[in-house]
């Protein structure tokens, strides 16, 4: 006993020999080490930032720029009594209309809405587009428009005399506004947002419930069988299948087996039941519904794991049944965590193209959706079909139509957000 | 009832044979009265005792493990009995199967009675949830809803049919809870918000808002600092008035202190936990009969 003091003892006393060399032993290796690590995460992250800015700067780049521009019939030569086209009466438009386009072309315009009781501005158009008929022949990015306006300009002389040379940003109000069409300068991404939007809700409607209905079966009443983990392996294994196997079950399930109730013909909605056709928003939905189930019963699921014990314990404690506890508390403190999960998976259904493909989105409809029964086309598909085209300009509205489809996704992500901060709010 | 009570007490002898332990081996009824005329010489040790809950061979199970083993015991009522042993020895496992909160694990499994009001809360009839609105819990860490305080306390009164004024059983609870005077003017704020000692009796007033018979408190004070334990032992002994506490603790003080009567569980060969003296808290701390009991009090554990 004694001796053990005196070995401690004669410890303490060597202690203040012990060198800084000591106490520094491998701390420049072991820093040495962690600094490299420390830069090859920090390189990882620069390269996905640098990509995420290549991606953006190149849409950007194709969605402004310089645009060579040749008319049909020069505004100045329909300049009437020395009044430039823009300051002339509605009816001289009309004058102007009835003489340049074709009889039948005149008499459609007659027949949607007669010309006189159109607005002025509304004529102007017609005029601008049917009679001056602007033509773009050649486009430049915008980075060639800005540094190198000259050889632009030069080129333009060159190639397309008749031409002239007009700056051009391909997304405007009236892209956004316009229905679909074959001529690039008119064509417009209205008919796209709509069939986004309503395939979207669809999809919302039909997977979003049954998803957390799901996954609050699997955790909350389902016991630990053999059979409820199979059918979890399967959900998570089903999370991983490629979309266009998606869009083949749909268009098996939906568009086929279920086409008297996907085209409406179920309903009496059609006038010849003989034309029922199940390539219709309601299948595109439901495809893209079945697409993001598994997504959202697993991001549920974690979302409802996450919820403490504890609160179900002091629920049933109290006498509490089951269903008042999942309701009372499991689902308020999971709800922020079910929406951050159904947020992710409605991004990447809005961005799906394939198995709309496959269930046969039109690629060419100039008539806006009007309900889940309608012929439809998306964003992504508009945009796939647009950069298939031969032609340059359409690949300048492909890219305006990218930035539409982003700022589409980013309203939407947003005002999830909000919705979950909320609830996140309200449940303290 | 019918439960025979008689019978059941006379098997007693036959199903506790492990050696040594005294009083065990006396009908628990007995028991009771007979340390009544020992410990409290200014009671009226004659008249039986009124039981609030009583176990009757009580096996708790989990999958093939047999966690307690042939519990035998009687809770009076409007008294705090303290469940008190080392470790492991299931002295919660018991405490959940007096409500049936063990269920909630999947595998678990009890065999044996609970008889409550004179109906073994495990018969088939019986709903659970029904048993734990009349035995309410108190859990060692303090779990108050992630709602407001008001809400904490509405929420369990609103789902059992409550009818009469909410604002008067909130204020009534809190007060009952000792807690009236600290948050009144906060009812609207998250019940996570106050601190740990608040949290513990605002459970409390959570669990006597839906008007218990039983509260079953498990290790309530183990997550609380000296002060906050002080004001929940406070608590128990104004609630015993009217409640019957069954409170397991790891701090014997704490029994000492609060508890009327004392059970004290150990392991046994295989590893389950098994109880092996019930007495007063006086008699258990100053002259207990099992020499492993004396051990563990004294702090000369074996």
């Amino acid at each position: 006993m004694s001796k053990k003091t005196q070995d401690r003892a004669s410890k303490q006393v060597e202690m203040p020999s012990i060198t800084s060399d000591d106490f520094n032993y491998d701390v420049d290796k072991r820093h040495r080490v962690g600094g490299i690590w420390r830069q090859v995460f920090q390189v990882s992250t620069v390269i996905g930032i640098i990509v995420l800015s290549a991606l953006l700067f190149n849409v950007l780049n194709q969605t402004f720029g310089l645009a060579a521009v040749e008319v049909e019939i020069d505004p100045s030569s329909l300049a009437i009594e020395g009044v430039p086209l823009e300051n002339l009466t509605q009816e001289q438009l009309i004058g102007i209309l009835e003489e340049h386009v074709s009889k039948g072309l005149f008499r459609r315009f007659e027949s949607e809405q007669p010309l006189v009781e159109r607005d002025r501005e509304e004529v102007y158009e017609l005029v601008l587009e049917r009679v001056v008929e602007p033509k773009v022949v050649r486009t430049w990015s915008l980075t060639d428009s800005i540094l190198r306006r000259d050889e632009v300009e030069e080129e333009r002389a060159e190639k397309y005399p008749e031409s002239s040379l007009d700056f051009f940003s391909w997304i405007d109000p009236s892209f956004v506004s316009s229905p679909q069409s074959s001529d690039p300068l008119r064509a417009g991404v209205r008919t796209a947002i709509l069939g986004s939007l309503w395939t979207i809700a669809i999809t919302i409607l039909f997977s979003f419930p049954i998803g957390v209905g799901a996954a609050i079966y699997l955790e909350e009443y389902a016991g630990d069988t053999f059979i409820n983990r199979l059918i979890q392996t399967n959900i998570n294994n089903l999370a991983g299948v490629p979309s266009i196997i998606y869009g083949i079950l749909g268009l098996a399930i939906f568009v086929r087996v279920l086409e008297p109730i996907t085209s409406g013909a179920a309903f009496g909605l059609l006038e010849d039941p003989t034309t029922a056709n199940g390539r219709t928003i309601l299948s595109a939905g439901l495809t893209l519904g079945l697409l993001i189930l598994p997504l959202i019963i697993i991001n549920a699921q974690e979302a409802i794991k996450a919820v403490p014990n504890s609160l179900r314990q002091a629920s049933f404690g109290l006498g509490g049944t089951k269903w008042q506890t999942v309701w009372s508390h499991v689902l308020p403190n999971a709800i922020p965590g079910i929406l951050t999960g159904t947020i992710l998976a409605i991004s990447r259904a809005i961005g799906e193209t394939a198995p709309l493909v496959v269930v046969g989105a039109s690629t060419f409809i100039t008539f806006d959706p009007d309900g889940p029964f309608s012929k439809f086309t998306t964003l992504p598909i508009q945009i796939f079909q647009w950069t298939a085209r031969p032609q340059a300009e359409f690949r300048n509205i492909a890219a305006a139509a990218i930035i539409v489809l982003l700022v589409l996704l980013l309203s939407l992500n947003a005002s999830a957000v909000f919705l979950r901060n909320r609830f996140r709010r309200h449940a303290l | 009832m019918s439960m025979g009570g008689e019978n059941f007490m006379e098997e007693k002898n036959v199903s506790s044979n492990h050696g040594g332990i005294i009083v065990a081996e006396l009908p628990i009824q007995e028991r009771l009265i007979s340390l009544d005329r020992i410990g409290n010489e200014t009671s009226d040790s004659e008249a039986e005792q009124e039981l609030a809950l009583e176990t009757r061979h009580l096996n708790v199970y989990y999958g093939d493990f047999l966690a307690i083993h042939d519990v035998e015991l009687p809770i009076p009522a409007r008294k705090i009995t303290a469940i008190i042993g080392p470790s492991g020895c299931g002295k919660s496992t018991l405490l959940r199967a007096l409500n049936r909160m063990n269920e909630l694990v999947p595998t678990a499994r009890a065999e044996g009675e609970v008889i409550f009001h004179g109906k073994n809360i495990y018969s088939p009839e019986v709903d659970p949830v029904e048993v734990r609105r009349r035995i309410g819990m108190v859990f060692q860490k303090p779990n108050p809803f992630p709602k407001s305080i008001y809400e904490n306390i509405a929420w369990g009164a609103r789902i059992n049919g409550y009818q009469g004024n909410m604002d008067n059983l909130v204020e009534q609870s809190l007060r009952d809870a000792a807690l009236w005077e600290e948050v009144h003017d906060k009812l609207d704020q998250s019940g996570l918000s106050l601190s740990g000692g608040q949290q513990q009796r605002l459970c409390i007033a959570r669990a006597i808002a839906v008007k218990p018979d039983v509260i079953l408190m498990d290790e309530p004070c183990s997550a609380l600092d000296p002060i906050a334990t002080f004001k929940v032992e406070e608590l128990m002994r104004e609630l015993a008035a009217n409640y019957t506490i069954v409170i397991v603790t790891h701090n014997m003080q704490q029994a000492a202190r609060v508890s009327d009567y004392t059970a004290m569980m150990m392991l046994n060969e295989t590893r389950s936990g098994e109880m092996i003296e019930l007495d007063h808290t006086d008699t258990i701390f100053t002259r207990p009969s099992n020499k492993r009991t004396e051990d563990y009090v004294t702090g000369r554990f074996g």
